[in-house]
C-alpha cells in the first residue's frame, strides 16, 4: 500500500485519477480502518487528505452558509457555536455516530461516502439543504447531498472524484431542523429509522420545509410529499397526521435483525412528526 | 513496501520509528516504541482499550494510522502517572476495585481523564455517556464510575 499526503484537492484527485488499482481517501479512518483490518478493503494507494489547507475547518460563506472540511470531526461540530446554533439538527445527527473516541474522527464526509442507507448524519444534511462541492480531474462541480449516494455504499462520485467540502445554505430568520433515529437501546447503535425535518415558519405558519428519511431506503431519501403536507400548515394535528402518511407511504425498507417493514414503516411517521415538532420550536427560539 | 519516517511526540517525550503504512499508531506504539499499556480488545473501535490523546483529541488509536501522528502529540497511558505518584483517577480506581482482568482499565482512565479535563464536574449521566465507548466485560461498570465521580470530587478538591 502506498501512502499519500497531497497538499491540494487537485493533487488528491490526480493521484486517485492515475491511480492502477484500488484506492481509498482518508479523512477520519473510522470505516476504513475498519474494512483494511477486516481485509474487505486492501487499499493499493491510500490518499490521507488532512495535509490540505482547511480541511479541519469550519468556515461561514460569503452568502452566510457554512464550509465544513472533509476532516472535521463530530467534536468539532459539537464544539461550534454558530454552527450549532444555526443547524442543530444537523450537530445532532453526526453527534449521534459512535463514541466519544469515534466523535474525535469520524466525519461528516466521511459517514456520506460510506453510502449507508442508516447513516446518522445524512438525513440531517439533506434536509437542510447541504449540498457538496467535488473536485475531479476536470475541475470542481457541486451535487446537492441526496443526489451523493446512489445505493448501498455507492456514491455518484466518478473515477479521480472526491469530495472537497460540505456546504450548507445560509439558515435564516425564524427557521430550525431536527434529527430523531429509533434505536433499541440508548446510544451506540445503528439507526433502525431516522428522520430529518428542516422547516422555515411565518408567525405559526410554516413556509418551507424540507423532510428526510434514513435506514427505509436504500439510500437516505428526501421526501417532498411530507414537506408538501406541512407546508402552509401551522403544524396542527391534521397537518401532522398527514406528515406522518406522507412519511411512511415514502418507505421502502427490508426486514432485517433491526426491525421490520412493518414497524420500520410506522415508526418513520412517528418521527418525522416528532422530529418536526422539535423543528418548530426551534424555528421559534427554542435552544434545547 | 516502503516504511515511513514518522516523527512524534509521545507522552512529551520525541520518537521516532518507521512504520509501514498499513499498521495502526496501537502497533506502533506496542511493536516500536514499546509502549504496551494500550491494549487492543476488538480493533475496530468498538472497545476502548487503545484510547490515546492525539493533539489532545481523544482517539481510538487502532483507528488511526502510525503515519497519521507524524509531527503530532499522542499522550498514552504511561504518561499518567508522575513518576511513582498516581494520579488520582489511578488511586480512586485502586481505592473503589473499579477493576478485575485490567484489560480495559488503560483505556478506561485515558478516556476518564480527558473527561475530566473537558468537564471538571460531570454528572453520573454524562460520566456514563462519555465512557459509553469503553467495554467492561468484569465490573458491570458501577465501580468504575463511582471511581471516576470520586477522582472529579478530589480533583475540584470536594469532599464525594
Amino acid at each position: 500500500m502506498r501512502y499519500h499526503t497531497p497538499t491540494t484537492f487537485e493533487d488528491a484527485a490526480q493521484l486517485a485519477a492515475q491511480a492502477k488499482g484500488l484506492t481509498r481517501f482518508l479523512a477520519g479512518g473510522t470505516d476504513v480502518l475498519v474494512q483494511m483490518r477486516a481485509g474487505m478493503v486492501q487499499p493499493d494507494d491510500l490518499i490521507d487528505l488532512k495535509k490540505i489547507a482547511g480541511v479541519s475547518e469550519i468556515t461561514r460563506t460569503d452568502d452566510g452558509g457554512w464550509r465544513i472540511g472533509v476532516a472535521v470531526p463530530g467534536i468539532a461540530l459539537g464544539a461550534h457555536e454558530g454552527l450549532c446554533a444555526d443547524w442543530p439538527g444537523v450537530v445532532e445527527g453526526m453527534e449521534l455516530v459512535g463514541s466519544t473516541q469515534i466523535q474525535g474522527r469520524a466525519t461528516l464526509t466521511g459517514n456520506l461516502c460510506n453510502g449507508s442507507p442508516a447513516a446518522d448524519s445524512v438525513p440531517g444534511l439533506v434536509a437542510a439543504g447541504a449540498s457538496v462541492e467535488i473536485t475531479g480531474p476536470g475541475g470542481t462541480r457541486t451535487l446537492p447531498v441526496e443526489d451523493v449516494p446512489v445505493s448501498p455504499g455507492k456514491t455518484a462520485l466518478q473515477a479521480g472524484e472526491l469530495i472537497s467540502a460540505i456546504l450548507l445554505p445560509p439558515r435564516g430568520e425564524n427557521a430550525g431542523d431536527a434529527y430523531l433515529r429509533f434505536i433499541p437501546r440508548t446510544e451506540m447503535d445503528i439507526a433502525v429509522v431516522g428522520s430529518a425535518v428542516s422547516l422555515r415558519l411565518d408567525g405559526d405558519t410554516v413556509t418551507e420545509a424540507r423532510v428526510a428519511l434514513g435506514a427505509v431506503a436504500p439510500t437516505v431519501k428526501l421526501v417532498p410529499a411530507a414537506a408538501e403536507a406541512i407546508i402552509g400548515t401551522t403544524l396542527d394535528e391534521a397537518a401532522l397526521d398527514a406528515l406522518a402518511k406522507a412519511a411512511s407511504a415514502a418507505c421502502s425498507p427490508i426486514d432485517d435483525k433491526r426491525g421490520t417493514v412493518a414497524f420500520r414503516t410506522e415508526v418513520a411517521g412517528v418521527l418525522t412528526k416528532r422530529a418536526a415538532l422539535i423543528a418548530k420550536a426551534r424555528a421559534k427560539g427554542d435552544t434545547a | 513496501m516502503s516504511k515511513v519516517h514518522v516523527t512524534t511526540s509521545v507522552n512529551g517525550d520525541e520518537v521516532e520509528f518507521l512504520a509501514d503504512p498499513r499498521e495502526t499508531l496501537l502497533d506502533c506504539l506496542r511493536d516500536h516504541v514499546g509502549l504496551t499499556g494500550s491494549k487492543e480488545g476488538c480493533g475496530t473501535g468498538d472497545c476502548g482499550a487503545c484510547s490515546v490523546t492525539l493533539d489532545g483529541t481523544l482517539v481510538c488509536s487502532c483507528l488511526v494510522l502510525g503515519v497519521e501522528a507524524d509531527g503530532k502529540r499522542v499522550e498514552t497511558i504511561e504518561g499518567m502517572a508522575d513518576g511513582t505518584v498516581l494520579h488520582p483517577l489511578q488511586r480512586k480506581f485502586i481505592e473503589h476495585a473499579a477493576l478485575q482482568c485490567g484489560f480495559c482499565t488503560p483505556g478506561i482512565l485515558v478516556a476518564a481523564k480527558k473527561l475530566l479535563e473537558t468537564n471538571p464536574n460531570p454528572t453520573e449521566e454524562e460520566v456514563r455517556y462519555w465512557l459509553a465507548g469503553n467495554l467492561c466485560r468484569c465490573t458491570g461498570y458501577d465501580k468504575i464510575i463511582r471511581a471516576v465521580m470520586d477522582a472529579a470530587a478530589e480533583l475540584r478538591q470536594e469532599a464525594a
